[in-house]
């Protein structure tokens, strides 16, 4: 059976119509992976020595357990924002005599080789070693180790039940977001010492093997309540069933001023409003806009001048990122309907336009009172939003000629929990690195005011050759009509 | 209206398509029928300029279609599911269609009020969004939309299927009313033999790709095609 299933997944990676952008997509993850596993290796080299070096009056192992909570805490966060059940199409496999527990059972075995899974290995290994090798107790030490791959595991379900629960409300990481806070002030507070306790509780394990059985259980557990979760949503009457949305309307009369743009702005708003996947960039407005309290009132950011450009970037730029790199996928449902109706592509384009340009003037509006950590910030984040309407809203919307993934909005599939990926914070580097790169070096080389005015100089630029910009654009996106059509046309 | 000349669609040497002339005069309404894979919704997409022809032409009055969109103001359509926008309500997104085609919401009105008895009073007025809606009043609502903004052309692809026997035939009674009062050229593709008779006065066969037969319609039009399918 889990043959069949491989083949099925082997056949859909390779046979679909975006094979080429998923590889490079890949080998890009692939490196960041890389990336990681080296830096973990690393950290499980050096670990040892450096905390002995750093506290030699302590036990290093104590203290690496005593970390071990913030660990779970910070890879639950991580977790799920990054990690996504893995997709299995499977209706059309409900009729056919397979039992549903095995459809389920492989999903979530799949889940288990996630390399989220493996990366704590890279570090616990070498550190492991080491430790045996400066002759703690060799039977506590692998217990020990293996006690680290179920807590990560049990991270592994934990995840997925957060996500399914959450997957059904608005604003879907408020709930994670809250539960880790809660368990990080718990301990912070001292009202109930978690990690001290979970500290003791790794050490008894590790010195007395059989208590493995307790984290064990509690894996078990959590795969059964998964199992669970899965198994009922895979009855078809759970996407079937007519879920019918009471309508939420309003006539956008305001949007009329826009002139012949402002059927596609009302469609573009609506789509924004009554579909669950575009509306979930509209709640990251709130958390972008935050963005910025990550890093001001820290005193070393203060010092960091170059670095105010990317804040500016991303907080002033965060819809446009969010929403502009899924142009024109947005409409793939429809895609057909658009192009054999008596519309101007420029309209349709310039209506895009016109929304991210909004909402970049709105979120400068609103991250103004950033002036409190100095006037500096405001005029970086000035420039970085002049630079977002002149310079980033064209390439996104240029990267859209190119896309050739559809967006599913009438979202129902079982197992799917689609919400943000990894992918979809690459996209949105280069847009914050390259205006980064540049304000840092005309900061370096001249001053604060140069770096400022190349960014703003760029921006008009772009706003003043707005119309050229477009007519380009539009036939760009014009010349892969036909591939796009195709594109959006094929199920995933 | 449309003539079609030398018109073929290849996939990878295989050709789905290749009609070499195919003239539809203006205010006639045109049956397709074939089998499954005969070429009737790739004929239906290289009209639309969805997909290229891979050679040959197809002029609608006069206009390229590969070339100018000019044809788009006059022509309207309804293929698929695709064409609706699943969460606007029936009545935006007859608003919409009609803006794209410059008409105000009165005149959306005006039309759509004619269909009440096509609808069936369970698409007007029902606080649901197109995508909540089941299969036949999705292609309700899509086809009425397919005849806003007074089109001189209207292509419906299998309009039929999935239609309860009371819309079918009130259906029929709508192309019937387009093409003998209006002078619009309807084009319609089907499985159903006895429907197409009933509603187009010319009816073209296709089979992998090619036009076999070309009937006027009379009496005698639906044994032929059924001995015709009957093999």
């Amino acid at each position: 059976m889990i043959k069949h299933f491989l083949n099925l997944e082997w056949k859909q990676f390779f046979r679909s119509a975006t094979m080429g952008k998923s590889l490079a997509l890949k080998i890009l993850m692939g490196f960041f992976a890389i990336y990681f596993m080296a830096s973990f290796l690393i950290l499980g080299v050096a670990l040892y020595p450096g905390l002995k070096k750093a506290f030699p009056e302590k036990d290093p192992f104590i203290i690496v357990n005593g970390f071990v909570f913030f660990w779970i805490l910070g890879d639950l966060m991580i977790r799920f924002f990054f990690q996504k059940l893995p997709v299995m199409s499977v209706k059309p496999l409900l009729t056919l005599p397979i039992k549903r527990s095995s459809v389920v059972n492989f999903v979530l075995g799949k889940s288990m080789l996630s390399f989220f899974n493996f990366l704590p290995l890279f570090a616990v290994i070498p550190f492991g070693v080491t430790l045996i090798y400066k002759s703690y107790d060799p039977m506590a030490v692998v217990t020990w180790m293996f006690l680290i791959l179920i807590i990560a595991l049990i991270n592994n379900f934990l995840n997925f039940i957060i996500e399914s629960l959450s997957s059904e409300t608005e604003l879907s990481f408020l709930p994670v977001i809250v539960l880790i806070s809660a368990l990080y002030g718990l301990n912070h507070f001292n009202i109930i010492n978690i990690s001290s306790l979970l500290s003791d509780g790794i050490i008894a394990i590790a010195n007395n093997p059989l208590l493995l059985l307790v984290p064990i259980g509690l894996l078990a557990g959590l795969y059964f309540i998964n199992f669970k979760i899965l198994r009922k949503k895979l009855f078809l009457d759970s996407s079937l069933k007519t879920k019918v949305q009471e309508v939420k309307a309003s006539n956008l009369e305001w949007t009329q001023k826009f002139g012949d743009i402002a059927p596609f702005m009302q469609l573009d708003l609506k789509l924004l409003w009554r579909n669950k996947r575009p509306k979930s960039t509209v709640w990251m407005l709130g958390l972008g806009l935050m963005y910025g309290l990550f890093f001001y009132p820290q005193p070393m950011y203060q010092n960091m001048v170059w670095f105010y450009a990317f804040i500016g970037i991303f907080v002033t730029g965060i819809f446009l990122i969010n929403f502009g790199q899924f142009i024109p996928a947005w409409d793939s449902g429809y895609y057909k309907l658009l192009m054999s109706q008596n519309i101007k592509y420029e309209q349709y384009l310039k209506s895009k336009y016109t929304l991210m340009t909004l909402s970049v003037i709105i979120l400068f509006v609103l991250s103004i009172p950033y002036v409190y950590f100095g006037w500096k910030i405001l005029v970086a984040h000035f420039a970085a939003a002049i630079y977002n309407i002149g310079v980033n809203t064209y390439v996104i919307l240029l990267g859209g000629s190119f896309n050739r993934k559809k967006i599913d909005l009438n979202q129902r599939a079982a197992f799917n929990f689609q919400g943000t990926g990894a992918v979809q914070w690459l996209i949105g580097l280069p847009l914050m690195l390259l205006p980064m790169a540049l304000f840092a070096a005309a900061y370096y080389i001249f001053n604060f005011e140069v770096g400022v005015a190349v960014l703003i100089v760029l921006g008009l630029l772009g706003i003043v050759f707005h119309q050229k910009i477009m007519a380009f654009i539009t036939k760009k996106y014009l010349d892969s009509k036909y591939q796009m059509i195709n594109a959006f046309s094929q199920d995933e | 209206m449309i003539v079609t000349s030398n018109l073929s669609k290849k996939y990878n040497d295989t050709t789905v398509l290749n009609i070499e002339k195919l003239d539809i005069p203006k205010g006639q309404s045109f049956g397709l029928v074939g089998n499954n894979g005969a070429g009737k919704t790739t004929f239906f997409s290289l009209l639309l300029d969805l997909i290229q022809p891979t050679s040959g032409h197809i002029k609608n009055n006069n206009i390229l279609v590969h070339e100018s969109e000019d044809w788009k103001p006059f022509t309207s359509s309804f293929i698929d599911e695709s064409f609706l926008i699943g969460y606007l309500t029936a009545e935006e997104y007859f608003y919409f269609i009609g803006e794209l085609r410059g008409q105000n919401r009165a005149d959306v009105d005006k039309l759509v009020s004619q269909f009440s008895d096509f609808f069936h009073g369970e698409i007007l007025n029902q606080k649901k969004y197109l995508r909540d809606l089941s299969k036949g009043n999705q292609k309700k609502a899509g086809i009425v939309a397919a005849l806003i903004g007074n089109p001189e052309v209207i292509i419906l692809d299998e309009p039929f299927a999935n239609l309860d026997p009371t819309t079918q035939i009130r259906l029929k009674n709508i192309i019937k009313d387009l093409a003998e009062k209006r002078g619009v050229t309807v084009l319609i593709s089907s499985h159903d033999l006895m429907h197409v008779t009933d509603v187009c006065e010319r009816i073209v066969v296709l089979e992998k790709g090619q036009v076999v037969k070309d009937l006027a319609t009379s009496e005698a039009t639906l044994r032929e095609l059924e001995a015709h399918f009957a093999g």
